[in-house]
């Protein structure tokens, strides 16, 4: 159930390429237990916003608030840390690589052996299968390499490496791009699961369709600006489109 | 698990392909030319391919992780003249060679640091640095060969005959390619290493600096360059300024018929010493079939194509078994 206490706020956020003001004062705000859709046309800043939520960019402007604390990110590093973890569109996972090795990137487990700590590969591909039957992805064999998966497979993968580490903030961007129908049907089942297990997630695309019916609200941006905030009842998607496409 | 799937299961294995491959090879000139096997050329294989072949591990290390090093022969000349020129001025040999191994590193993490800060492709940092590191070794000798004397105690660590086909330059060989396997298999580093080189983004994203992985790679490919171009040195007692010349492609063509990808992201160093072995083996079997010398380079690159596509013939078939 969505509680009203805010996980995180980013308030009046500017963002500058060069002479490309991409983000002109955007406030965004996501609630404990909340999915919330962040919909707009391409180039209105969804990606950027999320980038900087991620710790990828710093903001020219503007506060970020974590569980009512105000923060600053250096690294990506810093926001996985408190538990902000992003699925980026095609760059989640690497996909010469086995799922055990993806779910642990960067965060391997290890073991001492000797003088030397080595890879924990046992360890690594017992807590692989857990996490992807926690997301009711049933894969048994977590050696298995990534280009060998299906779309949908793949986007389980990465959902599921972000749930293993204890996320609070899921961010998803553009996780039904390419995807066919019934694969993405099985994302939003991901999303839905998300919700249940307490875990708030933003879910950026530009496919109404799809956040639709798992979004409690959903966010338009339009040219680095706040189009509107609608909560799930009160608005339709004829609504919303309206508002993406008129600005 | 019936034996076919086995079999295809086995042939997928980038090691076991080019393994068959290998043993063909061997096979074929055996059949043509006995002598192909004799005590006295196999001796001569063994101790020759080790310091050809510990460059190409530093080079297949620095593929997986997705660039290049086209300056492995100038520093394999580089590093014995810098040696040789330090000896001539009185300082100690030991402390020669530590040194020289120091100027590689550094020489190493400055193709890296030029190509992740600059942005440029590696193919062109280290271009320039193939053409840099042969200059210096012509400008400083004159185009002459130094005298490379080392201390008995150095050549018995580097290039002694332990028993009949041991060489100290094979188990040396066989360490590096040992602790490279460590690492890339068995170490976060590889993981590491394997994921900057398959995409940089998504290693990126997961807080992994690309940039340091990068750097430390181009280290260890400079580095073995310079340790393998010591151990000829040391097995000829001179330095030649034109040392290495071509090793650059022999140290790639190996990474690549050991099954490394040429875009990186994902390799194996044991493939590369088998690939590595391959190469010599084409080499010294053309002589000893005497095939006519004049043809050498022409029948080693037909050779080099044709066992890439057969070692991704023999995966790929593999992976049609199977379904």
């Amino acid at each position: 159930m969505p509680e009203n206490t805010s996980i995180v706020s980013m308030l009046d956020i500017h963002k500058w390429f060069g002479k490309v003001y991409a983000l002109r004062g955007v406030d965004f705000t996501v609630n404990s237990g909340e999915v919330v859709g962040l919909v707009g046309d391409n180039g209105a800043g969804k990606s950027t916003l999320m980038k900087i939520l991620a710790g990828i960019y710093p903001p020219d402007e503007g506060k970020i608030f974590f569980e009512e604390r105000e923060i600053r990110f250096s690294s990506p590093k810093d926001a996985m840390r408190l538990g902000i973890e992003t699925i980026h569109q095609d760059i989640a996972l690497v996909s010469l690589m086995s799922i055990a090795r993806n779910i642990f990137m960067g965060r391997e487990l290890e073991r001492q052996v000797g003088f030397a700590r080595l890879l924990d590969l046992g360890r690594m591909r017992e807590e692989s299968v857990k996490a992807l039957s926690d997301i009711g992805l049933f894969i048994t064999d977590p050696d298995t390499i990534v280009e060998n998966l299906s779309g949908g497979e793949r986007q389980g993968v990465a959902i599921a490496r972000a749930m293993y580490f204890k996320t609070k903030l899921l961010i998803l961007d553009e996780p039904t791009n390419n995807l066919s129908v019934k694969e993405s049907a099985r994302v939003l089942q991901f999303i839905k699961e998300l919700r249940e297990q307490g875990i708030s997630s933003v879910f950026i695309t530009h496919n109404l369709h799809h956040v639709y019916p798992v979004a409690d609200k959903i966010v338009v941006l339009s040219h680095g600006k706040n189009m509107g905030l609608f909560k799930k009842e009160e608005t339709s998607i004829e609504h919303i489109e309206e508002m993406i496409t008129a600005a | 698990m019936n034996a076919r799937t086995l079999v295809s299961n086995l042939l997928q294995k980038k090691e076991v392909s080019v393994s068959v491959i290998l043993a063909t090879t061997i096979l074929f000139f055996f059949s043509i030319q006995q002598k192909f096997l004799s005590n006295a050329n196999v001796d001569v294989l063994l101790k020759i391919s080790p310091e050809l072949g510990i460059p190409a591990l530093g080079v297949t290390m620095l593929m997986i992780a997705g660039e290049f090093d086209l300056s492995v022969g100038s520093v394999f000349g580089l590093a014995p003249m810098f040696a040789a020129v330090m000896m001539e001025m009185g300082i100690n040999p030991w402390l020669s060679i530590l040194l020289t191994l120091m100027v590689c590193c550094l020489i190493g993490i400055t193709h890296g640091v030029i190509t992740v800060k600059a942005a440029i492709p590696s193919f062109i940092t280290t271009l320039g640095g193939m053409l840099i590191w042969r200059g210096v070794s012509l400008a400083v000798t004159g185009g002459l060969p130094k005298y490379f004397y080392m201390p008995p105690e150095f050549m018995n660590l580097v290039v002694h005959r332990v028993t009949t086909f041991v060489y100290m330059q094979e188990l040396w060989f066989f360490a590096i390619t040992i602790i490279f396997f460590i690492i890339l298999e068995r170490h976060k580093f590889g993981n590491w290493m394997c994921s900057t080189g398959g995409k940089k983004e998504a290693a990126r994203a997961m807080g992994i600096n690309t940039s340091m992985v990068k750097i430390v790679c181009f280290m260890l490919s400079s580095l073995t360059a310079g340790f393998g171009g010591i151990i000829q040195s040391t097995r000829l007692s001179q330095a030649m300024p034109n040392q290495g010349d071509g090793l650059e492609f022999d140290a790639i063509a190996a990474a690549v018929i050991g099954g490394s990808s040429l875009f990186g992201g994902s390799g194996t160093v044991i493939g590369t010493v088998i690939g590595e072995y391959l190469s010599r083996i084409i080499e010294n079997g053309l002589i000893i079939i005497r095939a006519p010398s004049y043809y050498f380079r022409l029948y080693i690159g037909v050779v080099i194509i044709l066992a890439v596509i057969a070692n991704l013939y023999i995966q790929r078939k593999a992976i049609g078994v199977r379904g």
